[in-house]
């Protein structure tokens, strides 16, 4: 909050009423949003809130169906980045839009560059170059190919062409999801010397811990609707999460008492020490015991998927150590993971877990061939057994194990997914957002499937969104915020308020203390 | 400097083979470093190399154009049939012929863009569409008899120690140097590096990705009608089937010449190296004389399957060390 540039009387970006619709699906609702002069103004919300709709109908990459926009009081309309660049709307996303293969300077200047009898003057290219680069601190050799620095001089490099084109307005999209805490520092700067200059910034991030630390006001979005907007020093933390979730916490649903939180002492079937990632994942404790259900509870982007991820051998931890049934294991790969009798369900079914021209059948079976290797095929009449048991079991509804998985609906196809893992009488089941995308119905019966599961001494990990559903099945939560555990909450302290509170929470380990011992074992904090 | 010699890394082998591969040749037979032998290598590989700029660039943009080779072809035979048959003075034959195959690219590159289809297929269709068109206008080996022909033949560049260089080579050299300044002196050079870095990051920036890609297939239909009348100077006929897999050696000399096939990443130099590494394979068999010609192909072969592997150790090693320190 600088007061360093005379406020002018208009906003600098003012949108009123802000409406898009994708197929009949309201993506955006009659959403307001207001950005001042020199002002970073953070723009939250959960999957599915509307914040990237609503920042490419900002630049120009969609149409606005209704609603006004306008910057400094003028009516806008982009119809392409381009135009959105000469409106002085510059925008810098996750992923640097810039090309790896040209050097610095060429990046800076693309589609710009300074000229001299009809040629590029690469001299002056290089000299203003250095010149634009200077007030971030950046003293690099600026013909170098831009893909040799890492991603946060990248991030900053894109930044500095942006504001260099004038922006007055500049949206970062994510910017720190793949910077460390020391990168982010020096984003933080830049992004607070703009301000002082009087440049607007939208800020999108999943880390709260960065809005509370950099942002003057936050704007909060859900299902492309505006919760409401609130200056940051005037919005609790606890507050600002029950915004984001949607839900008055006074009536979230309780949960029958389980009686007080008993320490399990079974052996673990599989325990993880210090577990962790450098970008990924703060290193964690993690132990789960056979017949339990532990979930990761968290906000979109707070390590859920990550934490999985390394569980299963996704992602290759450089950071503590795993040990299933007592003995110490190393992790490589997905394939190691399968062997020790792990199965994963991945969140984006179509993406990484589907074969979509493959019958049911074929996706039933697929884990269960892999795992005995493919010299020795599982004989047909075997697959149709595994397959017919399985579609009875959890009631796919297909007429056949034939049909191709892909003109199944989405909650068959989940369970087929299931079946997939399920074939392979997994120790360990981890299911990444088990619910999303399917309807009501499939819903409450992928909930009871996991209850039977569990029955049968099967371990679960299971990553969700939806509150409600972990503490209806779950009797352990580890909670995470900002890429760390934060608390681990156990029988009867599992809740939606405490789950809530402790994502709210401004250091980790002030809830449920003492169950968290072994949570927060990396867990300092973090300025 | 070690960033500068990382990038020219490529550019360095492909020349240190040739230089070595010349020293090699000339330890072998002691007449062949010559000023003759340079001469006749430049003159000999000279559509080659024009047509090898081209492709160059396209493979820069992220592209292929496969239907260099019969652009080269119908060009001999468009210049035959319009000076042998339609009595044409060769000057406007070779304007007309040069506007065909500029066009005929634009065309291609037009429908790559607008279509949005793979550039492999596009220029494949082109490839039989110039290959047929030569056919439709003659399917005999037209001899070219103008006067100007053995004029233009005879023009040559000669320098007092003893260099001699014939009108295509001159061209070539003129073209690549001509090349070298639109890669990296103009925006349009830029514009394509981009696009062959990202597609949609170059959009996003605000490159002009239609014109770009109209004008670099344009550009390499161009370049292909030139190699195409220096071919026909060359041989003195017109003939369908001329130039047959030129497009195939082109794109050898422009992998070897150290450009990734991935787009984005390469040199115009490399490739003129690449073009004189196959032309020097060739002279070394001719020098030999019991060799198999087709021994070429071979080492022309194994060449170009080292150069990928090198190109692919390159790329492994350069991201097993990751992002440099951002701050110096």
């Amino acid at each position: 909050m600088t007061a360093s540039t005379a406020p002018p009387s208009a906003p600098l970006l003012a949108i009123r009423g802000l409406s898009k619709a994708f197929l009949g699906v309201q993506a955006l609702d009659g959403v307001d949003f207001t950005l001042r002069h020199g002002e970073i103004h953070a723009l939250l919300g959960e999957n599915g809130a509307g914040k990237s709709t609503l920042i490419k109908t900002l630049t120009g990459v969609y149409q606005r169906d209704g609603g006004t926009v306008a910057l400094e009081g003028r009516e806008i309309a982009p119809r392409g980045v381009e135009e959105a660049q000469r409106l002085h709307i510059g925008t810098v996303y996750q992923e640097v839009n810039l090309l790896p293969n040209l050097s610095v300077a060429e990046n800076l200047f693309l589609g710009r560059q300074p000229m001299r009898w009809g040629l590029v003057d690469r001299g002056a290219m290089r000299r203003r170059a250095r010149a634009v680069l200077q007030p971030y601190g950046l003293s690099i050799d600026v013909t170098a190919p831009l893909g040799r620095f890492s991603v946060a001089t990248q991030q900053i490099i894109a930044i500095a062409r942006a504001v260099d084109m004038s922006a007055k307005v500049l949206i970062l999209d994510e910017p720190t999801a793949s910077l460390d805490a020391q990168e982010v520092a020096v984003l933080f700067k830049v992004m607070r010397t703009l301000r002082s200059r009087g440049i607007g910034i939208v800020f999108v991030t999943h880390f709260l811990d960065q809005v509370y630390e950099v942002c003057d006001s936050i704007t909060v979005l859900r299902n492309g609707r505006l919760v409401g907007e609130r200056r940051t020093a005037e919005l609790p933390r606890l507050d600002l999460v029950a915004m984001m979730l949607g839900r008055e916490l006074e009536a979230a649903a309780h949960r029958i008492d389980l009686g007080p939180a008993e320490v399990d002492s079974r052996p673990p079937l599989a325990s993880f020490k210090g577990f962790g990632k450098a970008r990924s994942v703060e290193p964690f404790d993690l132990d789960i015991r056979p017949g339990e259900v532990v979930a990761l509870a968290g906000l979109l982007g707070s390590g859920r998927t990550e934490t999985v991820r390394l569980v299963f051998g996704m992602d290759r931890a450089d950071k503590g150590e795993a040990t299933v049934d007592g003995r110490t294991i190393r992790l490589k790969g997905p394939r190691d993971a399968v062997r020790l009798g792990f199965g994963f369900c991945p969140e984006d079914r179509k993406k990484e877990g589907i074969v979509g021209e493959l019958s049911v059948r074929e996706n039933i079976i697929l884990a269960l061939q892999a795992r005995q290797g493919w010299l020795k095929p599982i004989p047909r009449r075997r697959q149709e057994e595994i397959a017919d048991r399985f579609i009875r079991l959890l009631d796919i509804r297909t007429p056949d194990a034939e049909r191709p998985i892909q003109l199944l609906s989405g909650g068959n196809q989940q369970k087929a997914l299931l079946a997939r893992w399920l074939a392979t009488e997994p120790r360990l089941l981890i299911l990444d957002e088990p619910t999303r995308g399917i309807d009501v119905g499939a819903h409450a019966e992928i909930i009871r499937l996991i209850e039977r599961l569990c029955a049968d001494g099967m371990a679960l990990l299971v990553v969700s969104s939806e509150l409600e559903e972990i503490v209806a099945y779950s009797r352990r939560v580890v909670v995470l915020r900002d890429r760390r555990h934060v608390a681990e909450l156990r029988g009867g302290e599992v809740s939606v308020e405490r789950i809530v509170a402790a994502i709210a929470s401004e250091t980790p380990n002030v809830i449920a203390s003492e169950s968290t011992a072994g949570a927060g074992s990396g867990a300092e904090v973090r300025q | 400097m070690t960033g500068a010699l990382q990038r020219f890394l490529p550019l360095i082998v492909t020349t240190a083979v040739l230089v070595v591969g010349f020293l090699l040749c000339a330890a072998q037979f002691p007449n062949f470093a010559s000023w003759r032998v340079v001469a006749n290598l430049l003159t000999d590989n000279a559509f080659l190399g024009i047509t090898a700029v081209g492709m160059t660039f396209v493979i820069l943009s992220g592209g292929i154009d496969l239907s260099v080779g019969a652009v080269i072809g119908f060009t001999t035979v468009l210049l035959a049939v319009l000076i042998e048959q339609g009595g044409w003075h060769p000057v406007p034959a070779f304007a007309v012929a040069l506007i065909a195959a500029g066009g005929f690219g634009a065309a291609m590159g037009g429908v790559i863009h607008v279509f949005q289809m793979p550039p492999f297929i596009v220029t494949l269709a082109g490839m039989f569409i110039a290959r047929g068109l030569g056919f439709v206008l003659t399917t005999d080996s037209v001899p070219i008899n103008h006067p100007l022909y053995g004029e233009l033949n005879d023009m040559a560049l000669r320098f007092d120690f003893g260099l001699k260089l014939s009108l295509p080579a001159l061209l070539m050299l003129g073209v690549v140097a001509a090349a070298v300044v639109l890669a990296h002196w103009t925006r349009f050079g830029a514009n394509l590096y981009a696009l062959g870095g990202n597609r949609q990051s170059a959009e996003l920036m605000g490159v002009p990705v239609a014109r770009t890609t109209v004008a670099v297939y344009g550009l390499s239909g161009l370049l292909a009608g030139l190699a195409g009348i220096v071919f026909s100077l060359y041989t003195g006929a017109g003939y369908s089937l001329a130039a047959t897999g030129v497009e195939l050696d082109t794109i050898t000399a422009v992998v070897i010449g150290g450009t990734q096939l991935t787009g984005g990443y390469g040199y115009v130099v490399g490739t003129f190296v690449g073009v004189l590494i196959q032309g020097l394979i060739q002279t070394y068999i001719t020098f030999d004389g019991t060799l198999s010609s087709w021994w070429t192909k071979i080492a022309i072969g194994v060449l170009l399957f080292v150069f990928i592997l090198l190109q692919k150790g390159l790329l492994v090693v350069w991201a097993g060390r990751g992002g440099e320190p951002a701050e110096a």
